[in-house]
């Protein structure tokens, strides 16, 4: 079942190496496989591609301000900046900021930032406010917290798209409740709108899209 | 909330004073967010806002390229050369405590052996005659604190350039697996039953002689996992503990980000490996 006009404009699902695959126009950064200015979105390698992929409503139209936090090397930031306007990208470790420097060179809407998502304040005299996205995949204990911290960020009418890692909480616990439980914190600032479990990419991750309240 | 106003990164300085500003990106904080681009607008920094997000983004990248060679440069040789200045330091002192125990046992009724001695002495004022003894003392005294030292550079370091690793076996023992290895590519580059008997060579190279059995843990014995474990266990607590060294080792050399599950993942495993002791039914570890 395509449903193609939910997808941002400069997303597409087009036939790329004989397979139909999220694709952006761009720059290729990982060596995924090209089809002239589109390369494939993908989603085994991104959880935001995942989250599309499996037709998610991530409330994106294209051209929007985002804020993504864990740019690691910037797989997924590279397809960001592709459809997006404005992308902030937040990495705190060195080593994955050295590749994301070269996403972001050929980008001229990409800012690359060496920060700490838990620490907003940091940023805060770069980021701007009234962002219309933050994209968060942080491998760290408090992924709420995080998305909580950083909400000031985000416009009134803005979405949060949040992959929570459940390894990432408590190996030992059932990801359902550690699932439960960041929904739970995170409804302190959020109104949850759709939580999808991306096992078919992702072993126990969830996708949120949530609003600030 | 706050009564001083948030100032943006382009309020420090002029739109040509680069250097200024991507001190600020790196070096700023602000207690909220607000509109830069609007701000930067009015406050005459730029014309209009494909001029800002253009500086921004000229800032941002120069920002982070500073800081990111500035990480890389405390990386894993000067590890290397740091945990073996540690282990030299240590040893010579020892050896030149010795020495010193011996030469100071013709003048000191109450001389001792080690480090500790050579302190007391170094400490005190020579008698005619003793000058070059307790000056002895104080070499090893120094050179004791030097290892302290180092020690302690080690344990600073060793987290920002290998924080999995050194999450997993400690400041200490993460920089001797990198050191023994030749650095943290090598490292990543090995299989676990590598790491798990590095600093073992003699007896790995005599069990391949066919003159020993196969050693089942090198340097990693210093850590608890292994060392807290009763010996007929102690072959799977290496295993399981090497494995996880591992792909900790590569996961710091080919991504960098730090991964708290390892550490979990370690201690559930290695708790079941401990409570073979407890049970002590017949189940075996190979």
């Amino acid at each position: 079942m395509r449903t193609v006009s939910d997808l941002p404009a400069g997303v597409e699902r087009r036939e790329i190496g004989g397979q139909e695959r999220l694709a952006t126009r761009g720059e290729p950064v990982y060596g995924e496989p090209t089809d002239g200015e589109w390369r494939a979105w993908d989603p085994t390698r991104s959880k935001l591609g995942a989250m599309l992929d499996l037709e998610m409503d991530v409330g994106l139209e294209g051209g929007e301000t985002v804020l993504y936090l864990g740019a690691a090397s910037g797989t997924t930031v590279s397809h960001v900046a592709d459809f997006a306007g404005p992308t902030y990208a937040v990495e705190f470790a060195a080593r994955p900021a050295r590749d994301l420097l070269s996403v972001a060179e050929p980008r001229p809407r990409l800012f690359p930032l060496l920060k700490d998502a838990r620490k907003p304040a940091t940023y805060a005299h770069v980021v701007e406010s009234g962002i219309d996205a933050i994209v968060q995949d942080v491998a760290t204990r408090g992924q709420a917290r995080v998305a909580l911290e950083n909400r000031q960020f985000l416009a009134d009418d803005g979405r949060l798209l949040l992959a929570v890692k459940a390894r990432s909480e408590d190996v030992t616990r059932d990801p359902g409740d550690v699932f439960a439980d960041v929904r739970a914190e995170l409804e302190d600032g959020y109104e949850v709108l759709e939580t999808r479990r991306l096992d078919e990419y992702h072993v126990d991750h969830l996708g949120i899209v949530a609003r600030p309240r | 909330m706050t009564d001083t106003e948030a100032k943006g990164w382009f309020a420090a300085a002029d739109r040509d004073d680069e250097a200024e500003l991507v001190a600020a990106v790196r070096d700023g904080d602000a207690s909220e967010p607000r509109d830069w681009p609007r701000l930067a607008i009015e406050a005459g920094f730029v014309d209009d806002e494909a001029e800002y997000y253009d500086a921004l983004h000229e800032v941002t990248t120069a920002a982070t390229s500073a800081v990111v060679t500035e990480r890389e440069r405390a990386d894993d040789r000067q590890l290397v050369h740091a945990v073996r200045a540690m282990d030299d330091c240590r040893r010579t002192a020892n050896e030149l405590a010795e020495r010193l125990a011996e030469w100071a046992g013709t003048i000191d009724e109450d001389a001792e052996t080690g480090v500790e001695y050579a302190r007391d002495l170094a400490g005190r004022t020579p008698d005619p005659g003793e000058e070059r003894v307790v000056s002895l003392a104080a070499r090893v005294a120094a050179l004791a604190d030097e290892a302290e030292d180092l020690e302690a550079f080690v344990e600073r370091e060793t987290p920002s350039i290998a924080p999995n690793l050194a999450a997993l076996a400690g400041p200490t023992l993460a920089a001797r697996l990198i050191s023994l290895s030749g650095g943290l590519e090598k490292l990543a580059k090995q299989p676990s039953g590598t790491i798990q008997v590095l600093g073992a060579e003699d007896a790995l190279f005599a069990h391949l002689r066919g003159q020993a059995p196969s050693p089942k843990h090198g340097i990693i014995y210093t850590h608890e996992a292994v060392r807290g474990t009763r010996p007929e266990d102690r072959g799977s607590a290496a295993r399981a503990l090497a494995g996880k060294l591992a792909i900790a080792a590569r996961i710091d050399h080919y991504s960098g980000d730090y991964r708290p599950e390892l550490e979990a993942e370690l201690a559930d495993r290695i708790e079941t490996i401990q409570a073979r002791a407890s049970d002590d039914g017949g189940e075996d570890g190979e």
